[in-house]
């Protein structure tokens, strides 16, 4: 099924060595560069522009060069990518911004309970591994519909699988635009709506004429970018501190320094019981149910996000594809083993340097986060040493040092002022902006590329116009494209509230609607159509009933569907009394009330509903392992597709027309 | 081609070897994902010596995520041994 690969792709793969290695030797000779501008007084401004257009320019320029006209260059590179490069460019897909910039914010504020999203986001990938990601490369699909699709009779299934994948990939996308304007404003001082825009070229140039092909490359060279720039700042900074360049060995002492502080703000007055959370303890902001729930939840999601799945179709061999599962996760590990360090390194100099100073002697690189409203004390943006001592005067007792509970900051500026903290030049903080960006860019060409495909080729050729010409094809997933980025960078640039809460949602939606059908189509023979189309609808639906209720119909959930308020961990006391919140004039308001008292505090059995794939998931299996043996078995025929998709040997199943 | 029931037994024990595979590599990464960190606060008593950390904030934050990778790397070889084993590994 793979295209006769010509002499001149073969020798492109050979000397993918010397091209990734020139290329990270440029890259790091650009940063040095900079650095020695930075020396001879070029502006910060200049120096920050400088890094994301180059790397913007450099992505663009791969995505031009690797352009295609042949579909299954389009739609999985032509399967010829090897697994350690695969793995490189799935790290880039999976990484987000909420990974470069928010998973260390996140460790910050809830201690060991963060750990569970740590845990979540890697440990999935065993999954796709074992039960899902290999099979479907050797059934030689283009889409994870294809295989519903082909393993459940035709194209109703073929639509539900449609349906999953754009309801989760969608908000995720648009979440990915957002963190885009987000990292350019707060870091460049680029207007919000502008840098939008220029996130959304950058993606279009990278993902539009080259499609799976462009993707792959661009997303190696981002994931070089993205992971010079997450090690750099924390790397110099462990080497400073403890004298050894390996953060991940010496935030241990950090620890211990934050647990010996935490006792000692708290007998000093520093701090008070309820607004300390000590760091290493367990369970005080999860309770152990959610706290395994968002790991089972994310996990199980890694396994079920088309996204992903559709990079395992890429490689040369199945074998390949189990490789490059194992190589992939290596080089996610290397960032999320590193978060926690960031998390320490930061609450020890907060706590260290910022608690118990007197407010006129405030370490001054918090000033810069506090004018943009990332950083408060005392209620009051820390703009300035003046509005400090102000908003603290205002306060009733106030003892004029800094106290825990009068400081709040952002989660995104833990990652983002560890360059300042650690008084590196400027260049480090460029570095890090440009990897902020490659995250999101990487992510956002991948989820785009998933959803624009399943148009494309799922909705238009499969179920259209299964007779369109090469040519149109490519045509319409080239328009599809431009129109799904179009249309996500919109809704981006509004700043819809709930976005980055969407993200979660998307592993639980993904893992309700996929999860079931995928692992039973492959390891369970006898599954049926009707099974699986029964368990896809049930699952998903259940899952996408309780977020939505939960969050946007809480009054209903109450009154007609018996969920209750969610516990506090600690206390375990209801977070809201229904019975006051439900007399209240809006109990029963819903969507678009965007602030009401019940919103997301609501459920059962005390899940969040950030976790709903776990109500879902159960659901869709035991619903397809019924509906399926009340049925007739599989034909024959279609058990036998089951064992040649169990066997790595041989052809593909599925043979595409790919010229 | 062998004739169709040496061939169905064949790929019967090749499956029957590779869900044996898939439900050792599950109930590791079950213990590891999931069973180890129920006991975090007897773990966290237990500090490693020099670097620091304790045992329980330890496994969740790196000691699980090795396992992981390291999990992955075996059961690639593993798999493939059993595929080609029975000949249905592809060409190298």
């Amino acid at each position: 099924m793979a295209t006769e690969a010509s002499t001149s792709s073969s020798d492109f793969i050979k000397n993918l060595g010397k091209m990734y290695g020139t290329y990270t030797g440029g890259f790091i000779a650009f940063i040095l560069l900079l650095a020695l501008l930075e020396q001879v007084g070029v502006p910060n401004k200049i120096l920050g522009y400088f890094f994301v257009f180059f790397t913007l320019a450099v992505y663009a320029i791969i995505g031009v060069m690797t352009r295609t006209a042949q579909v299954s260059e389009y739609y999985v590179a032509g399967r010829r990518v090897p697994a350690f490069y695969n793995g490189m460019a799935t790290g880039a897909d999976w990484m987000s911004a909420a990974s470069f910039v928010g998973m260390a914010g996140t460790l910050f504020l809830l201690g060991y309970d963060g750990l569970a999203w740590v845990l979540g986001w890697t440990g999935g990938f065993v999954l796709v591994s074992i039960l899902i990601g290999p099979y479907l490369r050797k059934f030689g699909a283009y889409t994870v519909p294809d295989f519903l699709s082909f393993r459940y009779g035709g194209n109703f299934a073929r639509f539900l699988g449609v349906i999953v994948l754009v309801a989760c990939s969608f908000t995720y996308v648009t979440a990915q635009i957002y963190g885009t304007g987000l990292i350019a404003s707060r870091f460049l001082g680029m207007q919000f709506e502008l840098a939008v825009f220029a996130g959304l070229v950058g993606i279009l140039l990278c993902a539009m004429l080259g499609g799976m092909r462009a993707v792959t490359w661009t997303q190696i060279a981002q994931y070089v970018v993205l992971i010079i720039a997450y090690l750099a700042p924390i790397v110099i900074l462990s080497t400073m501190k403890y004298g050894i360049p390996i953060p991940e060995l010496t935030y241990g002492r950090a620890i211990a320094e934050i647990t010996a502080r935490e006792q000692q703000m708290l007998a000093t007055g520093l701090a008070t019981a309820a607004s300390l959370k000590p760091h290493i303890q367990p369970f005080i902001n999860y309770s152990p149910l959610n706290f395994f729930a968002i790991i089972m939840c994310m996990m199980v999601g890694t396994a079920s996000l088309p996204h992903i799945l559709m990079r395992y179709f890429t490689t040369p061999s199945v074998r390949e594809a189990r490789q490059s599962v194992a190589w992939s996760l290596l080089f996610i590990f290397l960032l999320y083993f590193s978060a926690p360090a960031y998390a320490a390194f930061s609450k020890l100099e907060v706590y260290t340097n910022i608690i118990g100073r007197d407010l006129t002697a405030i370490r001054p690189w918090l000033f810069n986060w506090g004018e943009l409203g990332l950083i408060q004390i005392c209620g009051k943006n820390a703009a300035t040493i003046d509005a400090v001592v102000a908003a603290c005067k205002a306060i009733a007792g106030h003892p004029g040092v800094v106290r825990l509970q009068d400081f709040v900051i952002n989660t995104d500026v833990i990652v983002l002022s560890t360059p300042e903290i650690a008084g590196l030049p400027y260049v480090i903080s460029g570095l890090v902006a440009a990897g902020g960006l490659a995250a999101a860019l990487s992510t956002a060409d991948g989820l785009l590329l998933a959803i624009a495909n399943a148009l494309s080729h799922d909705i238009y050729y499969k179920m259209i116009d299964p007779n369109a010409p090469t040519m149109r094809r490519l045509t319409v997933a080239r328009a599809l494209l431009v129109v799904v980025a179009v249309v996500a960078a919109a809704t981006a640039a509004t700043k819809p509230a709930d976005i980055l809460a969407m993200v979660g949602w998307a592993f639980s939606l993904a893992m309700a609607g996929n999860f079931p059908a995928l692992v039973m189509g492959v390891w369970w023979k006898r599954t049926t159509a009707t099974g699986a189309v029964c368990g896809i609808i049930a699952g998903f639906g259940l899952c996408l009933f309780y977020l939505v209720v939960s969050r946007y119909f809480p009054g209903a959930g109450v009154k007609y569907f018996g969920m209750t308020s969610l516990l506090n961990p600690v206390t375990g006391a209801p977070v809201v009394d229904l019975v006051k919140t439900m007399a209240l004039p809006n109990a029963m308001e819903s969507f678009p009330t965007l602030a009401h008292p019940l919103a997301n505090k609501v459920g059962w059995f005390n899940l969040n509903n950030i976790a709903c794939g776990l109500l879902g998931t159960p659901l869709g299996f035991a619903v397809i392992y019924i509906v399926s043996l009340l049925g007739k078995e599989p034909s024959k025929e279609m058990q036998d597709y089951v064992d040649e998709i169990r066997k790595p040997r041989g052809r593909t199943v599925l043979e595409e027309k790919t010229t | 081609m062998p004739d169709s029931t040496s061939l169905k037994q064949k790929e019967e024990a090749h499956w029957r070897k590779t869900s044996r595979l898939m439900w050792t590599h599950l109930g590791i990464w079950f213990f590891f994902g999931f069973i180890i960190h129920m006991f975090v606060e007897p773990l966290n008593k237990i500090v490693i010596p020099i670097l620091g950390f304790p045992l329980g904030f330890y496994m969740a934050a790196q000691g699980s995520l090795i396992v992981f990778v390291v999990m992955l790397f075996v059961f690639a070889r593993q798999q493939d041994s059993i595929d080609r084993e029975f000949g249905f590994a592809e060409d190298d």
